[in-house]
């Protein structure tokens, strides 16, 4: 939903490694940001031309001070004009909307102990995260990999704030997180996170899971940006409108250019609020969320319309 | 009534052997031994690493089933008179695990509520821990006025043990107090309660 809208200001825009850039957002008319817990993200409303783009970002500064948030972007190889805008036209003075922060990878605070893992740009949550567990004085240690020194972020910053608590592995150099010996013989209470690529969250779900942890005790981000497909049309079943998907438009995207207000938080596929149940497809559902189960997906009454899409003619939605 | 249909009540959906753990712990009281018995006659085969049981010796057969507990594939089974003792060495034994521990507990919902509540304090989720409902529905019930415990209720309406108070026992549970919620049934006209009814057997 588009209510919760904040307008702030970009104060401060630094490259911090190959392709990452760093924002600090200040608000516009009022002294403070919205309070949020390490984990929690904020969606950016990205100007393109006759669209928005609406992107997650996780926030990285402490949850301590909301006198700024702290985003940072990397610059996506096939960029659908998000990431891009940040990377090539945002400068510092610009104003822009952002969502109030929304937390969908929170610690657990019933652990005893967290072990963060972190592949490349997926370190951004655990930035606010550990400045919480430091706050909290409850242990805690980051494994960070990253392709080299030159493409990853504040590994140098992390070193000097948290110390022997961090671990940074550089693949170009050979090293890799010793993920087997890091999940063995850790105290009962203990909790794992990952963020970073699909690849990488999948390997340590299957690595927790062989070593005997409960799910419950092994947490993720992951957010998908809305894949590209061909042109269909979905049909309202309740208001009786009509409205066009285009191939790099998601249906959120386009029910949203419509002005239709329709539910969403993560935009990511990880969250759940878009569910949307389907009254009738001409075509193939393309579900590319992580929330459905795979028997909901087969079932194909349900679709999740900021990432998923139809392969087809026609899709009606109750709405 | 009030006591129905309420989310908090606890499911046990029963025991199944987790494949991946290497350390299997288990708490039981009374007939829950008997569950126990049965996961290991069902999915023995999957049961891999160190198993120790932790048994609460409540009833008349127990002593029986310590034998036959004994008697299964395990490293180690701790056999104690009452449930507040068995909880403490499974406080014990929980309190030096490593992560790929599966906790299991099988038995009364007070033995079970209080293995839950003890793995929750340890950083472990409630869903974490599989559980088989075995026995009495007595429950645990906390006063929600003075905040004390009664236990063993099987009636619908129980006298509060500390402060005396007519209780409603509803089925709000509370997993960190591992305990029923009971409530004033008689606060608009004193001593005027409904039929007392022995619905927890």
């Amino acid at each position: 939903m588009t209510t919760n809208q904040i307008r702030v200001r970009v104060a401060e825009v630094e490259t911090v490694a190959a392709q990452i850039r760093r924002l600090k957002l200040v608000p516009i008319g009022m002294s403070g940001l919205p309070d949020f817990s390490g984990g929690a993200h904020t969606i950016l409303s990205i100007p393109d031309g006759e669209r928005t783009l609406r992107n997650p970002y996780s926030l990285m500064s402490s949850p301590y001070d909301t006198s700024s948030y702290e985003v940072s972007v990397l610059k996506a190889a096939e960029s659908r004009g998000g990431s891009a805008f940040i990377h090539d036209k945002i400068r510092e003075g610009l104003p822009i909307t952002i969502s109030a922060p929304v937390n969908l990878f929170p610690v657990d605070r019933r652990a005893r102990r967290h072990i963060l893992i972190a592949g490349g740009i997926g370190i951004t949550p655990f930035m606010s995260i550990m400045r919480q567990l430091e706050h909290d004085d409850v242990p805690f240690e980051l494994h960070y990999g990253m392709r080299s020194q030159e493409r990853g972020a504040y590994w140098r910053q992390l070193r000097e704030t948290y110390g022997h608590r961090v671990h940074i592995y550089f693949e170009d150099q050979g090293q890799t997180i010793p993920l087997k010996t890091l999940l063995d013989g850790q105290p009962l209470g203990t909790h794992v996170y990952v963020c970073g690529p699909s690849t990488m969250i999948d390997w340590v779900l299957n690595g927790a899971r062989d070593a005997g942890w409960p799910a419950e005790n092994v947490h993720y981000e992951r957010f998908s940006a809305p894949p590209p497909g061909t042109s269909f049309t979905v049909e309202l079943a309740r208001s009786g409108k009509t409205v066009p998907v285009g191939p790099h438009q998601s249906m959120l995207e386009a029910l949203e250019a419509a002005g239709i207000d329709a539910p969403y938080l993560c935009r990511g596929g990880a969250c759940g609020q878009c569910e949307t149940r389907i009254v009738s497809c001409a075509g193939a559902i393309q579900h590319n969320d992580h929330y459905l189960s795979d028997a909901e997906k087969a079932a194909g009454d349900k679709i999740m319309i900021c990432v998923s899409r139809v392969d087809g003619s026609t899709v009606t939605l109750d709405l | 009534m009030l006591i129905e249909g309420i989310k908090s009540r606890p499911q046990y959906p029963g025991l199944v052997a987790d494949p991946h753990a290497n350390h299997h712990v288990f708490a039981a009281d009374g007939d829950g031994a008997q569950a126990i018995i049965d996961l290991f006659n069902r999915h023995g085969a999957q049961i891999k690493g160190r198993v120790t049981i932790v048994y609460a010796e409540t009833d008349a057969n127990s002593a029986d089933y310590t034998t036959r507990l004994k008697q299964l594939p395990v490293e180690f089974v701790h056999a104690l008179p009452t449930i507040v003792t068995a909880i403490r060495r499974l406080q014990g034994v929980l309190n030096v695990a490593r992560m790929g521990t599966r906790i299991y507990a099988a038995g009364t919902e007070t033995l079970i509520g209080l293995a839950v509540q003890l793995s929750q304090e340890l950083g472990m989720d409630p869903q974490a821990v599989l559980t088989e409902h075995r026995g009495t529905l007595a429950r645990r019930v906390q006063c929600v006025h003075c905040k004390g415990f009664t236990e063993n209720v099987k009636t619908n309406i129980v006298k509060c043990a500390h402060c005396g108070t007519n209780l409603l026992v509803r089925d709000h549970y509370s997993k960190r107090l591992a305990a029923f919620q009971g409530v004033c049934v008689d606060a608009e006209i004193p001593g005027e309660l409904p039929e007392i009814v022995e619905v927890f057997k």
